[in-house]
């Protein structure tokens, strides 16, 4: 046996196989400028992809019988289709890579069948989908990482958010990482997971690999490979009484969050991607208090396209039904960049072209489209929408007139569309001090605790070595959260917290008595807090 | 030009598998072949358009076949569609 330790973000015990998470040679396609050798990677691909088909269907004749295998005959018939070839063609012409160029062209392809009038057609769209993304798979070396089946444990030296969203959740029961600090994402999502994860770990991963079994103690902070028959007994005892801690909360279930002297706190969840919602779901979630857009647009290569972020967002919509979600547009930049948006590499991100910013730099290439795909969500649930990084009433002003504009536009096209409130996340010390102009321009006020301490406090919060300086009780930021609460409740209008103290057990009181009236958190931490909210006098 | 008139008779229509040996037979020729369908028109030779038609049962379909070779390839189209749709 083996140990070591790192630091906790999510308590809770995990035992199981562990896989080492090793970066794929290339994530992003990136061109290599010429686009006669794209094309030859291309048409290599397509060769590559028909061999592969063939094998299955030989395999789905044997086994299935040659009606089933035919349809694997058609996906190899698309890869001679000449509506696809010219269509990749010409992207690669005008300077796209390979693997761009054959998932882009296949997926406006599928949209079209997606379109047709006729069940068996549209259902179609998949098989388009699926020999495209395999070509696109072979030119970007994405099968590279192969996991195992069943459930494991996932140890890496960190983890991109890109990265991380390609992992199959449901069946990671812990992350382990060299690296990342207690609000890196991969801490994020391991919160939304509710598996126990650390991070700023000392574990070797050459170790890990030879490792049969480890096992990961949420609580202390502290990993085991093969663990002795006293280790394991000692784990599976906590575990199992972290499964009746859970079980008792189960009480607050369906139930309100009420204090004693009668305030009532909407407790959300905060989610990355659509899937998150029906965990936001089990959580017992009263809504969604932030979903980050931002994943949206990670580990791709090229913009999401209004129709994906409208699907996305309508999926969302519909499983929260009546319950209010609040959609934070996108915040890329700083520590999450994405390479098809062409950057420039920023001396200090966090304080560079980022949130808001971005967009409304450009508007028509990436705010229009994406505003253009909540509102058309809209008519499906009850969104909200905050903008991040706002520093200035100004920006406010200005993406306010462009909703406008935007649903104007929608209507004139017929499209419909529900009123959809529009807030500020609340993260820079400027908006704080400003809360009370933001409040007569804004329906609601959003705090992002994380970045407002590490722009309160001027403390870098990837920075691990400044781990006891980031004081998120700091008593400048308590000031400032309670100037915003108490410029809301003047304004009338409701003020929330959305970042990772929106669910400290020990700040839960203060805040209602601050007059923050929803705190958004990770899903697994609703029941808990809830509690907390029940048995407060305040 | 060559051109001939079908109804089909399949009741799944004109879906994946016929439009995939149909685009393999048109294939045999120099000729163009065109199809015209109720809902549009289409290259015979490219599956991803053939299967766009959605042709159904009971939709007759309007074959033209123009080159070198339309006798054949009209004659051979012919056969092909009594056979399989």
């Amino acid at each position: 046996m083996k140990q070591g330790s790192g630091l906790p973000v999510f308590p809770g015990v995990a035992i199981g196989k562990v896989v080492v998470y090793q970066k794929a040679k290339r994530r992003e396609a990136v061109s290599s400028g010429d686009a006669a050798v794209e094309q030859a990677k291309f048409d290599a691909a397509c060769e590559t992809a028909k061999e592969q088909l063939s094998r299955l269907y030989e395999k789905a004749k044997a086994e299935l019988g040659e009606e089933q295998a035919a349809i694997v005959e058609v996906q190899m018939l698309m890869l001679d289709d000449l509506d696809y070839l010219e269509a990749v063609a010409d992207e690669i012409a005008n300077g796209a890579a390979a693997a761009t160029a054959a998932a882009e062209c296949g997926e406006s392809m599928a949209l079209v069948f997606a379109a047709l009038d006729d069940e068996y057609m549209k259902a179609r769209c998949a098989d388009i989908r699926d020999v495209s993304q395999r070509v696109a798979g072979i030119l970007s070396g994405a099968d590279d990482f192969k996991l195992p089946d069943g459930s494991f444990l996932l140890a890496a030296e960190d983890l991109a958010p890109s990265e991380t969203i390609q992992l199959p959740r449901d069946r990671i029961l812990a992350f382990v990482t060299q690296g990342g600090s207690s609000s890196s994402h991969t801490a994020i999502l391991a919160r939304t997971l509710n598996i126990p994860s650390l991070v700023q770990s000392d574990i070797d991963l050459q170790d890990a690999a030879q490792c049969e079994v480890l096992a990961v103690d949420g609580f202390t902070g502290n990993w085991y490979m093969d663990p002795d028959a006293e280790t394991l007994a000692m784990l599976t005892k906590k575990q199992a009484e972290a499964a009746a801690d859970r079980e008792a909360l189960e009480v607050y279930r369906g139930k309100k969050s009420i204090t004693k002297s009668g305030k009532q706190i909407l407790l959300c969840a905060n989610i990355g991607c659509p899937e998150d919602a029906e965990a936001a779901v089990a959580g017992d979630a009263e809504g969604i208090g932030l979903m980050r857009s931002e994943f949206l647009y990670l580990g791709r290569d090229s913009l999401p396209s209004e129709d994906e972020l409208f699907e996305a967002y309508k999926k969302v919509a519909e499983i929260m039904g009546e319950r209010p979600v609040v959609i934070r547009t996108l915040d890329i930049g700083a520590d999450k960049q994405v390479d098809y948006m062409d950057l420039d590499k920023e001396e200090n991100p966090a304080l560079g072209l980022r949130g808001l910013r971005i967009c409304l730099t450009r508007v028509d290439e990436i705010f229009r489209p994406q505003l253009r795909a909540i509102y058309r969500a809209s008519a499906y649930g009850n969104l909200n929408v905050m903008f991040p990084m706002v520093a200035s009433v100004w920006e406010l002003q200005e993406a306010k007139a462009l909703c406008k504009q935007i649903r104007e536009e929608l209507e004139a096209e017929g499209i419909p569309t529900k009123d959809v409130p529009i807030g500020v996340m609340i993260e820079t010390p400027a908006a704080a001090v400003l809360a009370h102009e933001l409040a007569k321009e804004a329906a609601f006020f959003s705090v992002g605790t994380n970045d407002l301490t590490q722009y309160t406090l001027a403390v870098d919060r990837q920075n691990a070595k400044l781990g006891r300086f980031y004081d998120p009780y700091h008593p400048a930021l308590m000031a400032l959260l309670a100037h915003i609460a108490k410029s809301a409740n003047e304004a009338g209008i409701w003020a929330g917290i959305c970042g990772e103290l929106g669910a400290d057990p020990k700040l839960t009181e203060t805040f209602v008595r601050m007059g923050f009236s929803e705190l958004s958190m990770a899903p697994g931490r609703i029941l808990g807090t809830r509690k907390i909210v029940c048995e407060s006098e305040e | 030009m060559k051109e001939f008139t079908y109804e089909i008779k399949d009741p799944m229509g004109l879906h994946a598998r016929p439009a995939g040996l149909l685009v393999k037979a048109a294939a045999k020729f120099a000729s163009t072949v065109t199809i015209a369908a109720p809902s549009g028109k289409a290259d015979a030779k490219r599956i991803m358009a053939v299967m766009r038609l959605a042709a159904k049962q009971g939709n007759v379909l309007t074959v033209t076949c123009e080159g070198a070779d339309e006798d054949q390839a009209a004659e051979a189209l012919q056969a092909f569609m009594a056979e399989n749709l």
